[in-house]
């Protein structure tokens, strides 16, 4: 049998250590995905720390008016929270849309940020696969990708990060805290944890081996209308193909601010600067929404069975935003 | 002898069971965890774990194959490869002589260093732990010779051949009249193509196997639909006489066409049991069943109908395309229906096979009706629109009077009654025939119908009932319950004929000690199981008489229509004993009798099917495409009901496959590498709660006397023929963009709202 060893870390300063001193090492929290990955035998530890009884389960109020959700939050319990239904209502509508309540029971909030893609290459061991086996190349460029990415690829990848949680997150400026090996606290924006592909698919975020996910802190509630959109192939339990993480802030005929992240789209919870900008202090018009999306996506690619989504990203957007400024 | 009216039906009528919405008999077994299967339940001593590694590429041959490693590993106990296969005959010829050895045939594993698919089982490693045996597998090095294969059904449209038969034996072709010419000269024509998507069963329960071998005897213990058919099966790849083979199957975590045959864990597992001398438990992984399970095959679908003015069919055309493997044939029967659904002067369909270098597919739930109908019933919409009659008037004058190329009369026929009374209950007056017309907010809102048909099979059966001493009734058979609820059906209609309650009842099946049957498939079983024990019954009864009538001679002068069996007494012109007592009292060790169906002049002489309407309301989101499937609504003429709540689920369950197959069912064949894509439940969509609304099935009074002594029609298919064409109807109705190639996924609706 391919064993490993296990062990459930009682603290956080042991768990870290234990990870960084074997390069084989994975901390396991819920374990939804990395256990999916280590039957199929595409993570192969020698080692897990499990961090999932550390104590790091509680959401807190920040001073600032914010809140520090703990990396082992469940999706399940996060979702329920009521701070964060009533202040931070696209997070608690995009964790509600990811996966199923089973799976939401287990998953964790810093598991959830670092879940692999669902590229069918990847979980297909006899396939190549960048990412997964770096050199061996891409099956999914030309081949079947209609899950894949139009935005951040390069051609070695075009995998997209599926987290729902993770867009909305995103949309609200969220803050990643992390402890490294050496045990130094970094605050990582988390617009910054994931990588690019580039020319190595194969690193995914800006975490050291060892570094490891304490938690997630939100700034105050930005004003506006919350809406979280996601448009998949069922109704229920199916990644999305798109996905809107949407704050308007928009009142007499003007928008005051807007904050938008994408999911579905590329490799990494997308957020639309650009467009945000030309947003901000617009009239919701019908030229604005084109000025918008072309900004949004003129540089969308597709690569054959995912053209679609440059469409379905553009509508949805479009929906989106004008779902926010007419409830705003 | 004529099936199902040898014996005439008892004096007296005592049916209080049948057709009641009894609960599962095996409800609370099945709940409890208490049932067992074939992989996790059955606890056997000693057992070991077999875990097969499949093939890397779709075609070619091994090089080598280098298992030291393997062996080596801790826990291992054999590793089997073609170099060390126990002998088998070799496969043989793509296409069997004769319908049943398709079932029957010896499918030898591991016999060559040829690969025909991809994923094709290349080595077993058998270990102490399922663990141990998956780890292994990953140390086997296997050097391939990759050879180019055939993948792409559309680009080998051309290579496209016509076979012998079609499955279950029919015509591949048929012709009335002269379709050419009619179509030409007719005077509203239609002509589209239609493709359905390959498409995987995908039961619950995956295909798992224990096998376990005392001496020369083998026994399995397994999930399958037709106990016969494993017994042959086994019998003939391991070259062993069948009374050797016994099969154990009692419940089974659905089978849905895809446990119809033995498959590599069946075989494998009988066949390292014996060389590593314990019990061998095999299952195939969620992956594994997409290329080693059978599936439902690709086609592309010509259809060609030609009308007059008045709306009556002049020409209706059916060619099928459909992909099947090289070294196995499957002709899936997908036109057969148009040759009896709809009259019309002439008509031709035609089934023609595109060899692969892939798995064949196999039967799966409704084959032929279910990709056939899925395309025919879309067409069926068109037309009517292009003749701009409402789609169930465009039916109703088209409705034959008897079979149209068989020229038989039909049994029971009640289509048309079908669409009206579901139009009625539906509210389909309210549909706006003009596409894009109905709005409820930012969905786009359409209503569509289609029919259903599926044919009315019968197989030949036995079953033995025995009423013991205590007057408990115990009924064996070699049947099945895939999940369809046969344990709780048998029990009623053993119940109603011998006049026991249920309680006193125990109904046994999936053992090939029992009597032989036509098992679960083509929604025959409980037409033919239930016969058979109906039929069983009453030769008890005869039994039970007779005995009474030697021990009680002056019985003779009670006329044998004044004996009846009701409340679980025996009655002599009114004069009751419990029949536990009389058994008891002449019989101690009990009463025992067989009774038997097989197909008869009135299955020859009529044309026998069930039939029902769909109706469905869509919502379709103006800004993304997304299809919510709002309400549905079937209507049902399939004779009698055995059982409202059981039949219930079962077409509701053809009804959620309906709404899967038109929205999101498909499995992708990668055309460079020969395998599925998306081999998972994440990425293989089925239905989940959310996609599925209030399902509402309406069931028509109806008895059919020509099916069978009960009365009763195939039920457990129906709900999924053409289902998902009225799915796609309401979505052309809602949307106004007609989509031909399933499934209707938002991206192809995306261009056409705009
Ligand atoms: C069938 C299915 C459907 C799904 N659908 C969706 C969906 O629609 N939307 C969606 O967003 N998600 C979906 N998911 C994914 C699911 O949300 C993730 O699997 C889950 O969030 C992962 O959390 P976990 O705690 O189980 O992570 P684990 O599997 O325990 O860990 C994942 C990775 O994170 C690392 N890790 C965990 N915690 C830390 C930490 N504190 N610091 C550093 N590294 C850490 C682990 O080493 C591992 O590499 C689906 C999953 C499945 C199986
Ligand atoms: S898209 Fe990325 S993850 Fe998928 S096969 Fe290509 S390299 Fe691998």
């Amino acid at each position: 049998m391919r064993s490993f060893t296990y062990q459930r870390a009682t603290s956080s300063q042991e768990a870290i250590a234990a990870v960084a001193a074997n390069p084989d090492a994975r901390f396991i929290a819920g374990g939804t995905n990395l256990l999916d990955l280590m039957k199929l035998g595409i993570e192969r530890p020698s080692h897990l720390v499990d961090i999932s009884r550390l104590p790091l389960a509680e959401i807190e109020d920040t001073p600032e008016g914010g809140l520090r959700i703990g990396a082992e939050v469940r999706n399940s319990d996060l979702a329920a929270d009521l701070r964060v239904r009533n202040r931070y209502p696209v997070l608690a509508q995009a964790l509600l849309a990811g996966a199923s309540a089973q799976i939401r029971n287990k998953a964790s909030t810093a598991g959830n940020l670092l879940q692999r893609t669902r590229c069918y290459f990847f979980y297909d061991p006899n396939m190549p696969c960048n990412k997964r086996q770096p050199g061996s190349g891409c099956a999914a460029i030309e081949g079947f990708n209609r899950m894949h990415a139009i935005l951040g690829t390069s051609s070695a990848c075009i995998a997209v990060h599926p987290s729902d949680m993770a867009v909305a997150m995103a949309a609200l400026d969220a803050q990643i805290e992390t402890v490294t090996p050496e045990g130094e606290t970094r605050a990582i924006p988390i617009g910054d944890l994931h990588s690019l592909p580039g020319e190595t698919p194969n690193v995914e975020t800006v975490l050291r081996h060892g570094e490891m996910i304490t938690a997630v802190v939100l700034p105050p509630p930005p004003a506006g209308r919350q809406i979280y959109r996601k448009v998949r192939d069922r109704a229920s339990y199916a990644f999305a193909l798109v996905s809107v993480a949407a704050v308007i802030d928009a009142g007499a005929g003007r928008v005051l601010s807007a904050r938008i992240a994408m999911g579905g789209i590329a490799p990494k919870p997308w957020r639309l600067s650009e467009a945000e900008r030309l947003l901000s202090g617009a009239e919701p018009s019908k030229e604005t929404f084109e000025q918008v999306d072309d900004a949004a996506f003129a540089k969308a690619r597709g690569s054959g069975d995912n053209d679609f989504k440059i469409m379905l990203a553009r509508r949805t957007l479009r929906a989106t935003l004008a779902a926010a400024i007419r409830t705003a | 002898m004529s099936e199902n009216r040898t014996n005439a039906s008892p004096s007296h009528t005592n049916e209080t069971y049948i057709g009641r919405p009894l609960d599962r008999v095996d409800g609370r077994l099945k709940v409890t965890g208490g049932a067992p299967y074939a992989y996790e339940h059955v606890e056997i001593a000693g057992a070991v774990h077999g875990y097969i590694l499949g093939a890397a590429i779709a075609k070619g041959r091994m090089a080598a194959i280098d298992t030291a490693e393997a062996e080596k590993a801790p826990g291992v106990l054999y590793v089997m490869t073609h170099r060390n296969a126990p002998s088998q005959p070799d496969f043989g010829p793509s296409v069997t002589p004769t319908v049943p050895e398709v079932f029957t045939r010896a499918r030898p594993m591991l016999s060559d260093d040829r690969v025909r698919f991809y994923d094709e089982p290349v080595a077993l490693i058998v270990a102490e732990t399922f663990e141990a045996a998956r780890a292994a597998a990953s140390l086997i090095r296997v050097r391939y010779e990759t050879e180019p294969g055939r993948y792409d059904m559309e680009a080998h449209l051309a290579e496209a051949y016509a076979p012998q038969r079609t499955n279950a034996g029919f015509e591949t072709d048929s012709a009335v009249g002269d379709f050419e010419g009619a179509f030409a000269a007719a005077e509203v024509r239609l002509d589209v193509s239609y493709t359905t998507p390959y498409q995987h069963h995908n039961p619950m329960e995956p295909h798992a196997t224990t096998a376990v071998w005392s001496g020369d005897d083998l026994t399995i213990y397994t999930g399958a639909q037709t106990i016969a058919n494993f017994r042959a099966g086994i019998a003939n790849t391991l070259q062993l006489p069948p009374e050797r083979v016994r099969i154990v199957s009692p419940f089974v975590g659905g089978g849905f066409g895809a446990k119809l045959i033995v498959h590599a864990d069946t075989v494998l597992a009988a066949l390292a049991a014996r060389v590593v001398g314990r019990p061998v438990k095999i299952a195939l992984t969620r992956q594994q069943m997409f290329a080693n399970a059978g599936h439902r095959a690709k086609m592309k679908h010509d259809v060609r109908l030609g009308a007059d003015r008045n709306g009556r069919l002049v020409a209706i055309s059916h060619d099928v395309f459909s992909a099947t493997s090289g070294f196995e044939e499957f002709c899936e029967q997908t036109a057969v229906f148009v040759r009896a659904l709809y009259a019309s002067q002439t008509r031709r369909t035609r089934h023609r096979l595109i060899g692969l270098d892939t798995n064949r597919g196999e039967w799966m739930r409704s084959p032929g009706e279910a990709p056939g109908m899925l395309a025919f019933e879309c067409a069926i919409d068109e037309m009517a629109e292009q003749l701009g009659l409402d789609p169930i008037e465009f039916r109703i004058r088209n409705e034959p009077t008897r079979d149209p190329e068989r020229d038989v009369p039909f049994s029971t026929r009640n289509l048309v009654a079908c669409m009206q009374e579901g139009a009625k209950r539906f509210g389909w007056k309210r549909r706006n025939s003009q596409p894009r017309a109905m709005r409820d907010g930012r969905f786009l809102v359409g209503y569509g119908m289609a029919a259903a048909m599926r044919p009315n099979y019968i197989g030949a059966t036995r079953a033995r009932v025995r009423l013991g001493g205590n007057g408990h009734l115990t009924v064996q058979a070699d049947m099945t319950d895939i999940g369809t609820g046969t344990y709780t059906i048998l029990t009623q209609i053993a119940a109603d004929a011998t006049g026991l309650p249920p309680s006193a009842i125990t109904v046994e099946l999936g053992d090939s000690n029992f009597p032989r049957t036509a098992g679960s498939g083509g929604s025959w079983g409980a037409a033919s199981s239930g016969s058979a024990v109906h039929n069983a019954c009453l030769a008890l009864r005869e039994r039970i008489v007779a005995e009474a009538r030697r021990a009680d001679p002056s019985l003779a002068s009670v006329a044998a229509g004044d004996v009846d069996f009701a409340n679980g007494e025996i009655r002599w012109a009114g004069r009751g004993e419990p029949l536990g007592q009389l058994v008891g009292r002449l019989a101690p060790s009990g009463i025992e009798a067989e009774g038997q169906v097989e197909r008869g002049d009135d299955y020859r002489n009529f044309s026998q099917h069930s039939y029902g309407a769909h109706f469905v309301e869509a919502g379709v989101d103006i800004d993304t495409g997304e299809i919510r499937i709002r309400r549905m609504l079937s209507t049902i003429g399939a004779g009698r009901i055995l059982n409202q709540k059981t039949a219930r689920s079962q077409v509701i369950g053809g009804m959620t496959w309906g709404i899967g197959a038109a929205l999101m069912e498909e499995s992708v064949l990668d055309p460079r590498y020969g395998h599925f894509v998306n081999h998972d439940l994440a990425e293989y969509h089925v239905p989940v709660n959310a996609d599925v609304p209030f399902l509402e099935v309406v069931f028509l009074e109806e008895h059919d006397d020509k099916a069978n002594v009960l009365g009763s029609k195939g039920i457990g298919e129906l709900g999924v023929c053409g289902t998902g064409a009225a799915v796609a109807n309401a979505i052309y109705n809602a949307t106004g963009v007609r989509v031909r190639e399933f499934p209707i996924t938002l991206d192809k609706l995306l261009a056409g709202l705009a």
